[in-house]
């Protein structure tokens, strides 16, 4: 039974607290002891995520974590997406950039809850439960996770997510992958986006793939533009190839 | 400044072992704090002494261990440690590598009293 929620997910991966007591129990002084603890500082977190992530399985749903900077693209990507012939899906709406985030969602008729972070950098797993939780789980096929615009934070807190989608604008320069190197490695498939505009700006894609690809040597990447379909649809089959292999 | 989150997390940690140990206070903490964990270790400091007061860490002493990205190479059977986040062999160029530390943030020890 989940605690937070009551609903009936059994735990199912079990933590161990490695704790060795009395390795320096030193009664002549004034009691102090020495216990070594070795568990993960964001613990607590990893098993609200890992808890996430059997609720979106028992659904047969696919959760992908969207991250990148403020105004990278990852709105007008799920408009986009909504606009084609794909699978189902809902988002769970963390970025504050812009408030109305999960209109411009709902208003393609697709159903987002906005979650309240507050001046939270990042969403962690607990935030996420409460998102999914008022997600039609049972409807969707694909739950999207807008996470808050930010290159550093988001990339510590697992949030419970099958997939982690990293997304970088041709207007940011193509040194962000380099920069945030901790980020990148935690993507499965990095998108360059806006690349419409690459005429503009002195963005290189192949030493931003290059730059990627040191980070995560089998790391997928893809280049869109909200402008060009066929590359919103290279989107849309790079998930449905993933659903595929979850069946 | 996800440090802020990450040290409340690690005060919380901190409360259940010395509830756990019966203790009244905790006098040091000892992190492991991985070269690619995304922390930076600055902030961190600032979080916990900023965080610290009157929790059961109100007089502790922070120690953090710096761990630098470690990797064992498969083809080399061996383990290296990697000065950039490039993650290939560095005696070999393989990719057929996996990490080992230096990824992660750790509790690693508490004394109390
Ligand atoms: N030229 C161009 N602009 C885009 C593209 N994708 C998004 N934008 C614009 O970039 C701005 C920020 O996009 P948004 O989706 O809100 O970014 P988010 O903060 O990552 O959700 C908006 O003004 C979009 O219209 C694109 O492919 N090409
Ligand atoms: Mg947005
Ligand atoms: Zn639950
Ligand atoms: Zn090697």
């Amino acid at each position: 039974m989940c605690q937070d929620c009551g609903c009936s997910i059994t735990e199912t991966e079990h933590h161990h607290h490695h704790e060795h007591q009395n390795v320096h129990d030193n009664p002549q002084l004034n009691d102090s002891k020495t216990i070594e603890v070795i568990t993960k500082i964001l613990d607590k977190n990893d098993q609200e995520a890992g808890h996430n992530r059997s609720h979106f399985d028992n659904h047969n749903v696919l959760a992908i974590n969207l991250m990148s900077s403020p105004g990278s693209g990852k709105t007008s990507l799920l408009e986009a997406i909504a606009d084609q012939e794909s699978f189902k899906f809902g988002v769970i709406e963390g970025d504050l950039e812009t408030s109305r985030d999960a209109d411009r969602i709902i208003a393609k008729g697709i159903p987002a809850y906005q979650i309240q972070t507050g001046t939270a950098c990042h969403l962690d797993a607990f935030m996420v439960h409460k998102g999914l939780h008022a997600m039609p789980l049972e409807e969707i096929d694909v739950c999207f996770i807008e996470n808050v615009g930010n290159l550093v934070c988001p990339a510590s807190y697992d949030v419970g997510s099958h997939l982690n989608v990293v997304l970088v604008s041709v207007p940011e320069g193509d040194d962000k992958i380099e920069k945030y190197p901790v980020m990148f490695r935690k993507a499965d498939l990095i998108l360059i986006t806006k690349t419409d505009l690459l005429p503009y700006f002195d963005f290189d894609v192949e030493s931003a793939k290059a730059a990627a690809r040191k980070l995560k040597p089998n790391v997928d990447i893809i280049e869109v533009s909200t402008k060009q379909s066929d590359t919103i649809k290279k989107v849309i089959n790079w998930i449905e190839f993933k659903r595929s292999l979850r069946d | 400044m996800h440090e802020y989150s990450i040290v409340q997390a690690l005060l919380e940690q901190c409360q259940t072992h010395a509830q756990a140990n019966d203790a009244t206070k905790i006098t040091e903490v000892t992190v492991k704090i991985g070269a690619q964990s995304g922390v930076e270790l600055h902030l961190f400091e600032v979080a916990f002494d900023t965080f610290k007061e009157k929790t059961i860490c109100d007089e502790a002493n922070l120690i953090i261990e710096h761990q630098p990205l470690l990797i064992y190479c498969n083809d080399c059977a061996q383990e290296y440690t990697l000065e950039k986040p490039e993650y290939v062999c560095p005696e070999c160029q393989s990719l057929y590598i996996k990490v080992v530390d230096g990824e992660d943030m750790y509790l690693m020890r508490l004394e109390m009293e």
